[in-house]
Formats: C-alpha cells, structure tokens, sequence
C-alpha cells in the first residue's frame, strides 16, 4: 500500500472519530429526553358524561378530590377559589330533586377565550379550555362572560403549591380538567374519585369510547344549549 | 514559545481565581448535569423555561428533561428542599448576586415533591 493511501486511511478514520465524539453527546440528549414529547392532538376531544341519577345528594367526593389533586382550599366563600361545586335542583312542578357537579362545561366556542385581551384564555387543540397564568393579568373579564359560573379569581398570595398545578395570585383559573392526568394517561380526580362511576371521563370523538358509544345511546343533554357553545361537558338525567 | 507560554498562565490563572471568587456561594442540591454544561445554563437557562413553558401550557409537550418541575426537583436544598427558602439557595443564590427578581416561585412550587407529599400527610 502506497504512503498516501495509508495516510489518507489514517486520516479518515481519525476525522471519523473525531465525528462521532461531536454528535455523540447530541444522541445522548435525544436518548435520554423523556416524558411526554408530542402535542396535545386535535383529532382527540376530550369531554365528560355526567349521570344526574347516580349522583347522591349530599355527596362531595368529587370536590374533596378536585381540591386536593389541586391543592384548593376547599373554602366556599365567595373569595374561594371553587372549580367544581356540586348543585341541587328541584323541579317545582314534579318536586323532584337533583343533584349534580358543576364546573368549567370546556366548550368548543368558548366565551372566555372571546374575551380575553392576552390570549390567556385559550383552547387546547384536544378541547380543554385553559388559562395560561403566565399571560393572565387578572381584569376577569373572563369570570363575567363564563355562563356557567366557572371561573374563580385568586385574591390572596398562596404557598405550597402542588408541583403538577401552579396556581397564584392575581389570575383567573377553573377546572382544567386535570390536564396534568390526562397528559399522564390517568383520569380526572373528580371522575376516579366518583364512587357511584357518574362521571364518565373519555375522548368525544372516537366513536369507539365508552362515552362516545354512550352519548349516541342515551338521551343527554349540554347546559344551557341555547348559547350554543357546544360543552364538552354533558348531562344524563336533567 | 515558553516565554509565551508562561505569560498566557500568568494572565489566565488570576483571571480563573477571579472568576471563582466572585460567584456567589450555592447549595445545589442533588446537583449532576442533565441539560446543558453549568457555564451555558448560567447563561441561558431563562431562555430554556421560556420557550418550554409555552410548549408545556399551550401545546401540552411535557419534555420532563427541561421542566421547571424536574429542575427544583434535582437542584433543590438536601437540607430544607427548597430552590428559593436561604440566601445560598440553588435559584436566589445568583438572583441576588445579580439582582434579578424572580417570580416564578409565585406560582411554581419550590419545594421537591417528596417535601410536599411527605407535608399532605401530616
């Protein structure tokens, strides 16, 4: 073999070392990122059935578990920050009672998203109606436009906050829908935490999904329909 | 070549020293290097939460390597678990030094989660 032949062997192999040790660090970051990567996808719409006839009056789990998933107060003054809070209805005529969760109903066309002035109040692309506190300036023009009462404004400073929801002072927030759980693949709390299953948690537009199967099966209706918002949230029994 | 040679240690040597001297004491916690080297995330590591707190609050892209929440998690105090609670703490140790306010802990918790759950069941 020639000299220069060697030497040119020589000097590829080294140029290809010295290749490999640039982009092996890259590799290793792109080997070991972890968690989950991809978006939130818009072909999921995430919602929730709600079964008025298996919700006991008088029961709160739901709310016990939303506040402590999401570490709330659980005070229901009008200074507290409630995002889900059950409801008792009583039809005069008929004297029937029903009880039932009220919270942030995550609409396709949703109001507070209209009115926001910093895009604070947005949509998920899976329908999870949001607020980014890092753009939230508190004026709660969002608070008036929600018709359901959704929405609740943090008036004092708060300390230890849970690691998977920050929360603060000066911002509006609402139910989320525990978005960290279901970008966990788990459940909402209100919904595992449910003893009679009346809250039936699920993506909407896969036909294939309990709720979905179920919404096409039995009579429910979404809250104030009228304003057609289109609620991911529905109600069986009302 | 040697006379070169010495004089770029004299210069550098002092400089190095200087430089040591001058950050501010930190406590960092666990410590170890998962991002970036220290040099580059003293630098740059505002850059890296801003750009992932979008992704992770409007897109929903939790890339746990670059999450405040995995920070404190590793940097937090062994003793007290806290990013911000001391004057040598892993966050306020700089941000004073350089007089920066930080507000993320506002809102983002800054303690560990093992400090915080150990604290729910109490």
């Amino acid at each position: 073999m020639s000299d220069i032949n060697s030497q040119r062997r020589q000097f590829l192999k080294t140029s290809l070392g010295a290749a490999a040790v640039a982009i092996a660090p890259g590799m290793l970051l792109f080997d070991t990122a972890h968690g989950k990567t991809e978006a939130a996808s818009s072909k999921v719409r995430w919602g929730m059935l709600v079964d008025t006839t298996q919700c006991k009056q008088g029961c709160n789990d739901c709310v016990t578990a939303c506040n402590k998933e999401n570490g709330l107060s659980g005070g229901t003054k009008a200074t507290d920050s409630q995002w889900i809070r059950k409801i008792e209805i009583k039809d005069i005529g008929s004297g029937i009672e029903t009880s039932l969760p009220m919270m942030c109903q995550h609409c396709e066309h949703p109001p507070c998203v209209d009115v926001c002035p910093t895009t604070a109040s947005f949509k998920r692309a899976d329908g999870i109606v949001l607020v980014d506190r890092h753009r939230c300036i508190g004026c709660r023009y969002c608070m008036m436009a929600c018709p359901y009462k959704a929405r609740s404004f943090v008036h004092e400073e708060l300390f230890d906050q849970k690691p998977d929801v920050p929360r603060g002072k000066g911002t509006v927030e609402a139910c989320n829908m525990c978005v960290h759980r279901i970008d966990n693949g788990q459940l909402p709390a209100c919904a595992e935490a449910c003893q009679n299953k009346a809250i039936l948690f699920g993506d909407l537009n896969d036909a294939n999904s309990e709720i979905a199967k179920k919404i096409h099966s039995v009579a429910s209706v979404q809250i104030r329909a009228d304003l057609r918002l289109n609620p991911g949230i529905r109600y069986q029994g009302i | 070549m040697k006379l070169l040679v010495s004089l770029l240690l004299c210069l550098c040597i002092p400089a190095v020293w200087a430089a040591e001297a001058n950050t501010p004491p930190l406590d960092i916690g666990k410590g170890g290097q998962c991002v970036r080297d220290p040099q580059w995330m003293r630098k740059n590591h505002m850059h890296l939460l801003i750009h992932q707190r979008d992704e992770t609050v409007r897109k929903g892209i939790r890339d746990d390597q670059v999450s405040l929440k995995n920070c404190v998690e590793c940097h937090a105090s062994l003793k007290d678990d806290s990013v911000v609670a001391r004057d040598d703490s892993f966050c306020v140790g700089c941000h004073r030094y350089e007089a920066v306010k930080i507000d993320c802990f506002e809102c983002h918790a800054s303690k560990r989660k093992a400090a915080l759950v150990k604290k729910d069941d109490k």
